[in-house]
C-alpha cells in the first residue's frame, strides 16, 4: 500500500485520491449509515438552495461582458479576499492538507505553508499590475505591449491547458469523493457537478460564481472551527499539550512504525510518536521538495483562476486588500488543518483513515463523524454530512471558477480578439458568446471527467501548478518587469515551460508503470502463504492480545490481496506506461526545479534574440500604467 | 476613454515617477527576496538538516514545527507591511502623479 502512495506523492496535497484506493474503498465504512441518509439530503439540498438563490440574485445583475468575467469589477476587498480563500481552498487542499497530516504528520503540514507563502509573490508581483493593465484574462496583460494576436493565441491556449488539468483533476477527485462520502454513482455525481457549475457560471457570471465562493469559503472556516475546538478544548487550547498527546498516541506510533519499516524497530514508543513531528516521513528526496515547493510558490501567481479574481476589483487598492483578507482566511484556516490532521490521527486513528482511503482524504470528514458521536449517532451523521456538503459545494466552486477562466480564454482571447480582432463585437454578442463558451467548456468538462474516472488525480493538480509556475509566471513577470522582454520571449516561454513541465512529468514516476505495478501485486501474492501461516498460527494462541493481532493482520491481509488483484486485472496486457516507458526515465516527481528556470530562459533568449519595436514603444506606457493605476483608478477627490 | 493621447515617455521621466517607481520596486523586490530566502530555509533545512530540526524546544514542539509556524508569521508580517507602506506612501505618490497627468500637467501632447 505505501509503495502505491509513493507513485503519487507528487502533488498529493491537493488530492491524494489515488487511481483505484479511493473508488475501491466505497464500502460502508466512511460512508453515511442508510437510515441517516435523509440527513444527508437535507443538508446538501439546504447548501445548493442556498447557492442556486445567490445566483437567482446574481442573474439580473449580469448584463455586460464586464458583468459576466469580472462582476463589472464591483466586488470589495474584503469580498474578494473572502472569494480568493474560495477558489483556493479546493476540496482537495481541505480535504487532501488534512488527511496527509494525518498520515504523514509533519511533511503534510508542508504543504499548507507552501500554499500560503506563495500568496507574498501574488502580493508583491502579480495583483496591482493584474488590476492596472488588464480587462479579463491573463492574455490581456500579455497582449498589452507585445503582438496581440499571437500572445492572445499562446495565452488563451496557456489558460486552457493548466484550467484544463486543474478541471479534470476536481472533476475526477470530486466524482470519487462524492461516491465515498454519500455513495452515489461516479458518473451521476460528476454530471450533477457539471450542471450544478454550469447553472451558477451560465446565469450569474462572475457575480454569482463570487458569490458561491464566498458562501463556500465562509462554510468550510466555519466547519473546521467547530471541529478544531472540539478537538482542541479537551486540552485548554494548549499547543504542548495537545502535541504531548500525539507524542503519546499508540496508533500513530504504530503508523510510523509502518513508515519506517526496519529502521522504526529499534526505537522507543515516545521517540516513534516524536518522529510524526518530524520532517522525512513523507518526502524522501530532498531535491523533490524543493522542487514543490518552488512549483508552489510561483504556480500560484500564474493560475489563470486567481488571477482572474484581480480582476473584479475597481483598483490596485483594493487588490492589495483582497490579498491581506486572503492570506488572513487562508493562512488561519491553514493552521487550522495542523488540529484537523493531528485530531484525526489521534481520534480516528491513521489505520482507520487509510482503510476507507489510501489517500488519507476522508481524515476531515471522518474527524466531523467522530466528534458528533460516532457513526450511529444523528449529530455524527449530521456533522459528516455537513462536512460532506461543504466538500461538495467547495468541488462546484472551485470548478466554476476554472470554467469561467477558461471560457473568458476562448470568447474574450480567441473569439473577440483574434477571431474579430478587437471590439467590432457588439456587446450582446460578446455575452453571448462568453455564455456559448461557457456552456461548450461545462460539457467538455462533465465529458473529461467521466473520460478520466481513474486516472492519477495527484499528478494532474501538479502539472497545473507546474506548468503555472514555468509558462504563466515568468512571460507574466518579465513582460511587466523586463524592458527587452517581447513576443517571441513569450511565445518562447509559454512553450518552453509548458514543454518542460509536460515533457518531465510523462516520463516521472507519477505516471502508472504496468511492470512495477504487476511485480509488487506479484510479490503480495507470493507471500500471502507464509503471511497466512502466521496468522493462522496467531489466531490459536492462548493470548488474546495475539489473537486480536492476527484478526487485525488477516484483514489487512485480505486487503492487499484485493487490491493485488485488482491491479493485476488493471494492467492486464499491458506493459508500459502512458507514454511507452517500462520505468520512469527520471526520479523527480515535480518537474518545477527545472522547468521554472527553463522557462525564465526561454523567455530571455527569446526577447534577446529577436525585435520588437511595439514592445519597446509601448514600454513606457505599460511601466506608467503599472506604477500609476492611470485609467483604472478614479481621480482624487479634491 | 476619454482622455486625450498622452506622451508616455513623460510620464516616466517625471520626476516624482522616477522617485516612486525607485522606490517602489526596491521595496518590493526586497521583500520579495527575503521572504522567498525565508522560505527556501525551511525547504532545505526539512531536507538537509533534519537533526536540528528534531531539537525540542517548547514542550514535544521542536524546531521544524515552529520553523515552519513561523513562516505564518512571516507571511503575514510581509503582507500587512507591505500594504500599508503601499497605502501611506505609494497611493499618495501616485494619485499626485495620476492627477497631474489628467490634468494636462505632465505628458500632454
Amino acid at each position: 500500500m505505501t509503495r502505491f502512495i509513493a507513485h503519487n506523492i507528487f502533488g498529493s496535497g491537493f488530492l491524494l485520491l489515488t487511481a483505484s484506493s479511493a473508488a475501491e474503498a466505497t464500502n460502508a465504512t466512511g460512508g453515511i449509515a442508510g437510515s441517516y441518509r435523509w440527513i444527508t439530503f437535507l443538508v446538501f439540498a439546504s447548501v445548493i438552495a442556498l447557492t442556486m438563490y445567490v445566483t437567482y440574485l446574481s442573474a439580473k445583475r449580469v448584463r455586460s461582458t464586464a458583468d459576466f468575467y469580472a462582476a463589472g469589477s464591483s466586488i470589495t476587498g474584503l469580498q474578494n479576499g473572502w472569494a480568493i480563500a474560495g477558489d483556493y481552498l479546493s476540496a482537495a487542499s481541505f480535504l487532501g492538507i488534512a488527511g496527509l497530516i494525518s498520515i504523514y504528520g509533519y511533511d503534510g503540514f508542508m504543504y499548507s505553508v507552501g500554499f500560503l507563502v506563495a500568496y507574498i509573490t501574488v502580493l508583491l508581483l502579480i495583483a496591482e499590475p493584474c488590476r492596472n493593465l488588464g480587462k479579463y484574462t491573463l492574455a490581456d496583460i500579455l497582449a498589452y505591449r507585445n503582438d496581440p494576436r499571437k500572445t492572445r493565441i499562446t495565452g488563451a491556449l496557456s489558460v486552457i491547458t493548466v484550467s484544463t488539468f486543474y478541471l479534470t483533476a476536481q472533476m475526477v477527485g470530486g466524482g470519487v469523493l462524492v461516491k465515498t462520502l454519500i455513495g452515489i454513482d461516479y458518473e451521476v455525481s460528476v454530471v450533477v457537478v457539471g450542471i450544478l457549475m454550469l447553472s451558477y457560471v451560465l446565469f450569474g457570471g462572475m457575480v454569482a460564481t463570487t458569490w458561491v465562493q464566498i458562501i463556500k469559503a465562509a462554510l468550510l472556516v466555519i466547519a473546521s472551527l467547530v471541529i478544531v475546538c472540539f478537538v482542541w478544548m479537551p486540552y485548554g487550547f494548549s499547543l504542548p499539550a495537545f502535541m504531548q498527546d500525539i507524542v503519546l498516541d499508540g496508533r500513530i506510533q504504530s503508523r510510523v512504525v509502518a513508515l519506517l519499516a526496519d529502521s522504526g524497530k529499534t526505537m522507543s514508543a515516545v521517540e516513534l510518536g516524536q518522529r510524526f513531528l518530524e520532517p522525512g516521513l513523507l518526502f524522501k528526496a530532498p531535491i523533490d521538495q524543493i522542487s514543490l515547493g518552488l512549483a508552489l510558490v510561483f504556480g500560484t501567481a500564474g493560475l489563470p483562476h486567481i488571477l482572474m479574481r484581480f480582476f473584479t476589483v475597481p483598483d490596485a487598492k483594493a487588490a492589495r486588500k483582497s490579498v491581506i483578507w486572503a492570506t488572513m482566511i487562508i493562512g488561519g484556516f491553514y493552521l487550522l488543518t495542523l488540529f484537523l490532521g493531528f485530531g484525526a490521527a489521534k481520534l480516528v486513528g491513521p489505520q482507520n483513515i487509510l482503510a476507507v482511503d489510501a489517500g488519507g482524504n476522508m481524515a476531515a470528514p471522518l474527524l466531523a463523524q467522530f466528534i458528533g458521536g460516532g457513526p450511529d449517532s444523528l449529530l455524527g451523521n449530521f456533522m459528516l454530512a455537513f462536512v460532506s456538503a461543504v466538500a461538495f459545494a467547495t468541488i462546484v466552486a472551485v470548478v466554476a471558477g476554472l470554467v469561467l477562466a477558461s471560457a473568458s480564454a476562448i470568447a474574450h482571447d480567441l473569439y473577440v480578439g483574434v477571431i474579430h480582432s478587437g471590439d467590432a463585437v457588439p456587446a450582446h454578442k460578446q455575452v453571448l458568446a462568453a455564455r456559448v463558451a461557457t456552456l461548450v467548456v461545462g460539457g467538455i468538462a462533465i465529458a473529461i471527467g467521466i473520460a478520466a474516472k481513474g486516472q492519477n488525480v495527484a499528478a494532474l493538480v501538479g502539472l497545473a501548478f507546474a506548468v503555472a509556475a514555468s509558462a504563466n509566471f515568468p512571460c507574466l513577470v518579465l513582460t511587466l518587469y523586463w524592458r527587452r522582454c517581447n513576443t517571441t520571449g513569450i511565445i518562447a516561454g509559454m512553450v518552453v515551460g509548458t514543454t518542460v513541465a509536460v515533457g518531465l512529468t510523462l516520463v516521472s514516476p507519477n505516471l502508472t508503470y504496468p511492470l512495477a505495478v504487476r511485480s509488487s501485486a506479484f510479490k503480495v501474492l507470493a507471500e500471502e502463504p507464509a503471511k497466512r501461516a502466521r496468522i493462522n498460527a496467531g489466531l490459536a494462541s492462548d493470548d488474546i492480545s495475539v489473537r486480536e493481532k492476527a484478526t487485525r493482520d488477516a484483514g489487512s491481509l485480505d486487503k492487499d490481496l484485493l487490491k493485488a488483484r485488482t491491479d493485476l486485472v488493471k494492467v492486464q496486457g499491458q506493459q508500459t506506461s502512458f507514454v511507452g516507458l517500462e520505468k520512469p526515465l527520471i526520479g523527480l516527481k515535480n518537474p518545477g526545479i527545472f522547468s521554472i528556470p527553463l522557462g525564465f530562459l526561454a523567455v530571455l533568449l527569446g526577447s534577446l534574440l529577436s525585435r520588437d519595436k511595439r514592445a519597446e514603444a509601448l514600454w513606457d506606457e505599460v511601466q506608467a500604467r503599472r506604477v500609476t493605476g492611470l485609467y483604472t483608478s478614479q481621480p482624487s477627490a479634491h | 476613454m476619454s482622455i486625450t493621447p498622452i506622451q508616455w515617455n513623460a510620464v516616466v521621466r517625471d520626476a516624482r515617477f522616477v522617485e516612486l517607481h525607485r522606490r517602489k520596486s526596491r521595496f518590493a523586490w526586497t521583500l520579495m527576496s527575503v521572504s522567498l530566502a525565508y522560505y527556501l530555509t525551511l525547504l532545505i533545512a526539512a531536507a538537509y538538516f533534519q537533526n536540528v530540526f528534531r531539537l525540542k524546544v517548547w514542550g514535544v514542539l521542536n524546531v521544524g514545527l515552529l520553523f515552519a509556524l513561523s513562516q505564518f508569521l512571516m507571511t503575514w508580517f510581509i503582507t500587512i507591511y507591505y500594504v500599508r507602506t503601499a497605502n501611506s506612501d505609494f497611493d499618495k505618490m501616485a494619485l499626485a502623479i495620476a492627477d497631474d497627468v489628467r490634468a494636462g500637467r505632465i505628458g500632454a501632447a
